[in-house]
């Protein structure tokens, strides 16, 4: 079992970002994806800044994929987007299936990420002809989800063609949305939003009237209330998944690899902080902790 | 330019023909659609019913099939696939990559329409579905209108997008918010905040709305409570309480029209195919009216009034939104 960091989902300064992608290229981490994957306003690292990470993590004995963005709605996005699929060197995740369109044009293999609804294995089939290479199961499926699409007869005989990855920690992404949740927590609209996800580094907490945390705002993106943590299942996950995706958080990301890496056999289980759940994974409500 | 409505039952379906839609669109009565509700849709004979009445009128029929397909009773979508077409729809509306594949295979000459739940809202993603032979997408209700004017002109393809009605302000098809507190998604389930989920408490006068227990809102006598779909609540950011994503609200295109109609979108969608037939009835009506004022005479349209009352009276919260349409709105 491998272990991936996903594209930092939230938006923070250039700096931050570079030291915590150092502290990635010490870690014990397999796969690293890089990526504006929310806002394209969000511009602190730009293509070439990325790029030049992704060298330093290469370099580092890391394995680079870029992700691209998850709702493209603007011509400019999509040319944002080009870059990506043409930077000739890295392997690129794909969370719209636009960016599927423009990899499979150039022949190019991809990850379809989380966003991309792959629900069931004939369409996973279709997607591995296109050149899926590999797949992160979207974040609302149980592990049961997941062994029966891969158990299925018709996917057999490609079983060996693509490796399949899961979000096992972090805040989910569980939405997109053309409106800006953040510049309206702050009364501005998304035009005037003067960038200030910068100020949340681990977006704004959103609470029901009693007090239970719901979801956290991320710019256009809506995530859990609680931190997702499969720590304790990836015993279970032998045999089906390959990867194992820890979401970047604003501390703590590093020390949580330690604690899965030691329990990927289920001999150092963890107490689930009161803060985390994973009913996903155990056919749930995904805020509930099982 | 279309009307194309709603229904969720025979007296629905004849009401909107009645009243003027140029297509219908319905479900199966299972999960393999979007409006998967209890008492709602359409099970094989009422569907060949529906299909004939729609033809004896001369109008259309649109079949949703818009759920993604489980892995182990995928059957079921290809037989709903199989059951729209022996039925005689004129249109699927499909989302799943599988379902379309199918579709696409076994019944070359039935149209396709992309469902909005496959959240195609660029020119990439709409070309991404083109090896399906779709011949519409229906819009997603993320789109500001100069977006929906971009798409218009740069693909050669029919857009539909939505008019009138409940408002989804997540890219739909990409949401998980419904099965994070309940489970159960629109794309697993075919329903939103479920309605066995929801629990309503008088607390003193008080009235608290619950999904699976997560307080949804609290209503003062003077309130109107609002069904609890979980991104309309009010919650506590900071410290504001407000409605942290978006209000009961319902979306109401009627002032876009003639832009709609000068970018030369095809259809027009009126959500609801859980409403009355009373509610489709009178919806109809009104956009029936409006379509044919827009097309009789586009630069002289005036939004009526008496229309908008109307619509007033049916929205959600009694409340209307341009959406995403209007780039303030975001």
């Amino acid at each position: 079992m491998k272990f991936s960091l996903g594209p930092v989902l939230y938006f923070w300064p250039k700096a931050q970002m570079l030291t915590f992608y150092r502290e990635a290229a010490d870690s014990d981490i397999d796969i690293v994806y890089l990526g504006e994957t929310v806002c394209s306003k969000r511009r602190e690292l730009k293509f070439d800044d990325y790029i030049a990470v992704a060298h330093m993590l290469r370099e580092a004995g890391k394995q680079v994929c870029l992700s691209s963005m998850t709702l493209y709605e603007a011509p400019g996005e999509l040319r944002e987007l080009r870059k990506y699929v043409d930077n000739g060197e890295f392997l690129v995740e794909a969370n719209d299936v636009g960016a599927i369109s423009m990899l499979q044009q150039q022949g190019l293999p991809f990850v379809a990420g989380a966003a991309i609804n792959c629900y069931n294995q004939h369409t996973l089939r279709r997607l591995v002809s296109m050149g899926l290479t590999r797949w992160v199961m979207p974040v609302e499926l149980s592990g049961q989800w997941l062994s029966e699409v891969l158990n299925q007869s018709i996917i057999a005989d490609i079983r060996d063609c693509f490796s399949t990855e899961v979000f096992g920690f972090g805040h989910l992404p569980l939405a997109w949305s053309g409106r800006c949740f953040t510049a309206r927590s702050e009364n501005r609209s998304k035009d005037q939003c003067e960038l200030c996800c910068i100020n949340y580094p681990q977006g704004r907490e959103v609470k029901s009237q009693d007090g239970s945390s719901v979801f956290v705002l991320n710019g256009i993106q809506t995530q859990s209330g609680q931190r997702y943590n499969l720590v304790n299942q990836l015993n279970t996950m032998q045999g089906q998944v390959d990867i194992v995706r820890l979401s970047p958080q604003l501390s703590g990301t590093f020390d949580w690899l330690a604690k899965f890496k030691a329990n990927i056999n289920g001999t150092a289980p963890q107490p689930l902080p009161a803060t985390d759940s994973n009913g996903y994974w155990l056919n749930l409500a995904g805020m509930v902790a099982g | 330019m279309e009307l194309l409505c709603p229904a969720g039952s025979m007296p629905a379906l004849k009401a909107a023909i009645e009243h003027g839609a140029d297509a219908v669109y319905i479900g199966l009565k299972d999960d393999t659609n979007a409006r998967h509700f209890a008492g709602l849709n359409f099970d094989e004979a009422k569907l060949k019913d529906a299909a004939r009445y729609v033809h004896q009128h001369g109008k259309k029929l649109h079949v949703a099939i818009n759920t993604f397909a489980h892995p182990n009773s995928y059957q079921r979508w290809q037989q709903a696939v199989d059951m729209a077409a022996d039925a005689g729809a004129d249109v699927l509306i499909l989302a799943d990559i599988a379902v379309l594949d199918y579709a696409a295979a076994r019944y070359p000459k039935l149209e396709r329409h992309l469902s909005v739940q496959a959240s195609a809202t660029n020119a990439a993603a709409i070309d991404f579905y083109r090896q399906f032979n779709i011949s519409r997408v229906v819009l997603p209700r993320v789109l500001s209108m100069q977006q929906v004017r971009a798409l218009a002109h740069s693909c050669d393809i029919d857009l539909e997008v939505f008019a009138f009605g409940s408002l989804c302000i997540m890219a739909e098809g990409r949401c998980y918010l419904s099965s994070y507190m309940t489970g159960q998604s629109p794309n697993t389930a075919g329903a939103c905040s479920p309605a066995a989920f929801v629990n309503w408490q008088d607390n003193n006068g008080t009235l608290e709305s619950r999904l699976n227990g997560i307080l949804i809102d609290r209503f003062a006598p003077n309130e109107t409570a609002g069904y609890p779909t979980l991104c309309k609540g009010r919650f506590t950011v900071g410290s504001d309480t407000y409605h942290a994503l978006e209000e009961p609200t319902s979306l109401n295109t009627l002032d876009l029209l003639p832009q709609l109609y000068a970018e030369g979108i095809k259809s027009l969608k009126i959500e609801g195919r859980q409403r009355s037939p009373a509610y489709v009835a009178q919806i109809t009506q009104v956009w029936r009216a409006a379509i044919d004022a827009v097309m009789a005479t586009p630069e002289r349209f005036n939004v009526q009034p008496q229309w908008q009352q109307v619509l007033a009276t049916l929205s959600e919260g009694s409340q209307t939104t341009l959406g995403a349409y209007h780039r303030k709105w975001k």
